[in-house]
């Protein structure tokens, strides 16, 4: 083993660590919150009083599945990438690590991308509970699914590195609250892309959303319903994964080396 | 390259942080000698922390090179790091952890193993007084100890050289005592220390060589000794004489200068009145046989010598010498 992955494991092991040790509750109010509140109100609260269909239940977890996992990710490098740059300055340790600068960005992204992918997971025994027709698990393609959560997180990592590291610290409220309520609702989260057939300028809108490919790969592995194309599925998650990955270390690159 | 014994060695650097500001560092060269404590003086704005943060891989030089141990700091940082420890001017441990916690990760990031780091962090803290508070959240710590908590972590690696960036500003004089023991201590075992302050007595009583910088140049780098004699009259002599009552009134200020400005040597002879038939006498000039032939004078004059002092000026006088009365 090289020094050099050492010292990638043992800034692993200190997040690890933090998230276990230190703060399991914040970690799990912060990624479950708002999902089982719009599981909740979407998936139970709207079919009982006969706003929705039933089976809406069905098309829906997968897009909060795809919810959890981007939202978890991308907060869980953004916001610390921001405190730790510009108000605690905790990084500084971590940038005087034997390891070359990026790999410290990539750490953090990895870090993220675990912690939303279990978050995500746990939406399907709250998805079991909550929704009226509970899950149903007979077509799951779960090589696929794994495939989409790893990329899928990997990828809005790399977007919260993007905003953590590029935008100024006192504008980041503004820029979370610009960037966050347009990524919810327009990541083919609580509807399928497909039904957006008859709303054609909005379906084409979703598709600069990298949400969307995420969804609706959810969508593909998760259920038999319609979903959009699979190739076009990894090619927006590929295009948006190296973008953002590109993007967010070399924003991070300028942000730890004055 | 690396030349034998010189373990930082920067030549032409130069920092601009942006592309149209002014240069932060503006074209410096000095060397770090393996084991000194090296003192980086100067005011507030100087470029002190620039010229660290480039030592430290921090920050990137727009011109020049910085090797550390013969590794240049952009192209080798990872070799840099490895030999470096850096104690910031503000403290940047990680609240998340405990104070144990922040030394034995630190040691695992440089590659220790469970038994050796827990060991290592016990003793640090035993040595810096902590050990009582290993558990706390470092969020609780008083700035005096989250300083030494910073000094310890720097020492989990043990490293060649390490980096302190205005290490006692802020402290209570205790604390400071004890940081400057603490320097003085790791100087004694081998480790190279370069740190920055505008505090000349803490320069003139710890660092072997120090470089006064002032809107990011060195104006002057030098033993605390070597810097003193850079005041155009830190040379000389100061006596305190008593003169016996004399029947006849002279003007013994004028006699004592032709006396004393007579002297070989002498460049210059200042006699003040100091009262009480006393004269203060400075003579500004060079000569080991000043002294004696000061003393011959004072004999020969019928004065009687009350006090002899050699002249040095004060490092703070040097500093305002070289860098002006201006406010930064
Ligand atoms: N990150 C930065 N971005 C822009 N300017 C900076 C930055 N850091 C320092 N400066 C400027 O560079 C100059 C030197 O600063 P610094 O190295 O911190 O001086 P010192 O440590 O001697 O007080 C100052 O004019 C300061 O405003
Ligand atoms: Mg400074």
């Amino acid at each position: 083993m090289t020094a050099q992955v050492r010292t990638f494991l043992a800034l692993c092991s200190r997040d690890l660590w933090v998230t276990v040790r230190r703060e399991p509750a914040g970690f799990l109010i912060q990624a479950l919150l708002q999902p089982l509140f719009f599981l909740f109100v979407f998936g139970r609260v709207l079919p009982d009083i006969g706003a929705a269909q039933g089976s809406y239940g069905t098309q829906l977890l997968p897009g909060i599945m795809s919810l959890t996992l981007v939202l978890t990710a991308l907060q869980n490098t953004a916001l610390p990438l921001v405190i730790e740059f510009s108000f605690t300055r905790e990084i500084e340790d971590r940038l005087l690590a034997p390891i070359a600068v990026p790999w410290v960005g990539a750490q953090k992204m990895l870090i993220a991308a675990l912690r939303a992918i279990v978050a995500a997971a746990l939406i399907l025994p709250l998805g079991a509970l909550i929704l009226p027709g509970g899950i149903d698990l007979h077509h799951v393609a779960w090589g696929a699914l794994l495939l989409v959560a790893v990329f899928g997180s990997l990828t809005a990592a790399a977007m919260g590195l993007v905003l953590g590291t590029v935008v100024q610290p006192a504008r980041i409220s503004i820029m979370f609250a610009l960037i966050l309520t347009p990524l919810i609702f327009t990541g083919a989260t609580f509807y399928p892309w497909h039904a957006l057939e008859r709303l054609r300028w909005f379906q084409v809108v979703t598709l600069f959303n990298p949400m969307t490919y995420v969804s609706e790969g959810m969508r593909a592995s998760l259920t038999t319903a319609a979903h959009l194309g699979s190739g076009w599925i990894v090619l927006g998650i590929g295009v948006a994964f190296v973008l953002f990955w590109a993007l967010g270390l070399w924003g991070f690159m300028r942000r730890a080396v004055a | 390259m690396s030349v034998a014994g010189e373990i930082v060695q920067v030549s032409g650097l130069r920092k601009r942080y942006r592309a149209e500001g002014p240069e932060a560092v503006a074209g410096i060269d000095f060397t770090v000698r393996e084991g000194e404590i090296f003192g980086l003086l100067g005011p507030n704005g100087a470029g002190k922390t620039t010229t660290i943060g480039v030592m430290t891989t921090r920050v990137k030089p727009t011109g020049g090179t910085v090797l550390v141990d013969g590794h240049d700091v952009t192209r080798e940082p990872v070799e840099v790091k490895r030999r470096i420890a850096v104690v910031p001017q503000l403290s940047n441990l990680d609240r998340s952890l405990s104070a144990i916690e922040n030394l034995t990760f630190h040691a695992a990031y440089f590659g220790a193993g469970r038994r050796e780091r827990r060991e290592r962090a016990l003793e640090l803290l035993d040595r810096f007084g902590l050990r009582e508070r290993a558990k706390d959240q470092v969020g609780r710590y008083s700035g005096g100890m989250a300083q030494r908590l910073m000094i310890a972590r720097a020492l989990m690696h043990q490293p060649r050289i390490l980096f302190l960036d205005e290490p006692t500003t802020g402290l209570d004089p205790q604390s400071r005592l004890f940081l400057w023991e603490t320097m003085l201590d790791l100087r004694t075992r081998g480790t190279t220390l370069v740190l920055t302050t505008h505090d000349m007595a803490e320069a003139d009583r710890l660092c072997d060589r120090i470089a006064i910088v002032d809107h990011g140049s060195i104006i002057a780098l030098d033993t605390p000794r070597g810097l003193r004699t850079l005041l155009p009259a830190a040379r000389g002599l100061e006596l305190l004489v008593e003169g016996a009552e004399t029947a006849v009134a002279v003007d013994r200020t004028a006699e004592l200068t032709d006396v004393f400005g007579g002297l070989p040597g002498v460049e210059k002879a200042d006699v003040a009145d100091a009262g009480d038939e006393r004269w203060r006498i400075r003579l500004y000039g060079e000569g080991d046989d000043l002294p004696a032939a000061a003393l011959a004078a004072t004999g020969r004059a019928g004065l009687a010598l009350i006090e002899l002092r050699r002249l040095e000026g004060s490092l703070e006088e040097v500093f305002v010498h070289l860098t002006g009365r201006d406010m930064r």
